[in-house]
């Protein structure tokens, strides 16, 4: 008669009782209650301010930052930003933490302004003073070198070529590509921020304060 | 210890016409530590300098305003002057000019920053006392080109403020010329 070997445990379950976590206010978690489609699941899913699972809101966080890294690929690959974008980006921190979207969007502001010049200057029937023009295409072709819009500034190249030589037409066809690139590089880069500011916000929530 | 510098952190007078180019030279000084002011013309920087254009021996007699920063015997000093050289007006290399005629400023070291890369307006502001030229757009790489240059304005001051007090003892005095300290006179071998 064998003796049984009695197994010892590999672990110890000795759970202690699950602490019932006190909601901050009764009247505001049943207005949550209300709204939360993950209710049936009962109370034991963390939920964020929004309503989200907290495990949701991770996954969101990596599609986002994917979004994120595949735009700026684009924009790189395509030739229409170049590393000073990289090197704004690089200024941005805590300390700062809005500089890249407060910059582009002085940029955005004195663009347009410029490209009204541009345009109203050369639809003159009497145009002449490509001295002016060039006043204001140097302007823009300077700023969008300090942000990175290097296929912008590659068309205020052209631009100028043509305003060296008088040629108007000239001046008229790149006025029109540089009206399309530019536009095509703001849907862009608000593109990017919005990205930008959905990761800040699921950052935030991701963490709740404890109660 | 009594030599160091009253203000703990350098101040860099930045002036562009651009107020993108200003906020990013900002930026990029700010985060290398350095105190700045950004004034977007030349007119408006030797106003803070305290120099208005007219005879600077009575700018100096009659009495200066806090607001103008003025030479190291005051706390607010600038220490180093980077501006744009395209600029409506006056250009940089006007206020190049200006700042080295003056007998307060001529040693504040000057850098010029331009997007275009003409050789001959390079050289000229070499020649004619800028420190460093930089391509725009400026990158950080560029703003830590600056630090040498700040860095020999301290020594030079500590050179002349212990000439004038006449210190004794091993006071380690490392001029710009030199490349060994000397110690009172006796050179280390």
């Amino acid at each position: 008669m064998s003796k049984v070997k009695q197994q010892k445990p590999l672990c110890v379950w000795n759970p202690k009782p699950l602490k019932r976590v006190k909601p901050t206010n009764k009247k505001r978690l049943r207005e949550r209650e209300k709204t939360n489609p993950f209710s049936f699941l009962g109370q034991l899913i963390p939920l964020a301010k929004t309503g989200l699972p907290l495990w949701m809101l991770g996954l969101a966080a990596d599609r986002l930052r994917a979004d994120m890294n595949r735009l700026l690929s684009f924009l790189f690959h395509q030739g229409i930003l170049d590393e000073q974008f990289l090197q704004l980006q690089q200024l941005q921190d805590e300390t700062s933490p809005n500089f890249v979207s407060e910059v582009v969007n002085i940029y955005f502001h004195e663009s347009e302004k410029l490209l009204r010049n541009l345009r109203s200057l050369l639809m003159d029937r009497e145009f002449s003073d490509y001295n002016k023009m060039g006043i204001h295409l140097n302007q823009f072709m300077g700023s969008s070198s300090s942000i990175g819009a290097k296929r912008i500034r590659n068309v205020c190249l052209a631009f100028r070529a043509a305003s060296d030589q008088n040629n108007r037409a000239g001046c008229l066809s790149a006025l029109e590509v540089l009206e399309h690139e530019y536009c095509f590089l703001k849907n862009k880069l608000h593109e990017l921020f919005q990205i930008q500011q959905q990761r800040v916000l699921a950052a935030g929530v991701r963490y709740p304060m404890q109660h | 210890m009594g030599n160091m510098a009253t203000q703990t952190q350098f101040h860099v007078l930045a002036i562009d016409d651009s107020l993108i180019d200003r906020k990013l030279i900002e930026r990029l000084l700010k985060t290398s530590s350095y105190q700045v002011t950004a004034v977007d013309s030349g007119s408006k920087a030797l106003e803070f300098l305290g120099l208005n254009g007219e005879n600077e021996d009575e700018e100096r007699n009659s009495s200066v305003e806090s607001v103008s920063a003025a030479d190291e015997d005051h706390q607010v000093g600038v220490n180093l002057i980077i501006t744009d050289y395209c600029m409506p007006g006056m250009t940089g290399y006007d206020l190049l000019r200006k700042i080295k005629q003056s007998s307060s400023f001529k040693d504040i070291p000057v850098v010029i920053m331009s997007s275009e890369n003409i050789p001959s307006r390079i050289n000229r502001c070499l020649e004619d006392g800028a420190e460093e030229f930089f391509l725009k757009p400026v990158k950080l790489s560029d703003v830590n080109k600056l630090r040498p240059h700040l860095m020999k304005g301290i020594t030079t001051k500590n050179e002349m403020q212990s000439n004038t007090n006449k210190r004794k003892g091993s006071e380690e005095i490392q001029s710009p010329d030199r490349t060994r300290p000397r110690y009172n006179e006796l050179e280390v071998v």
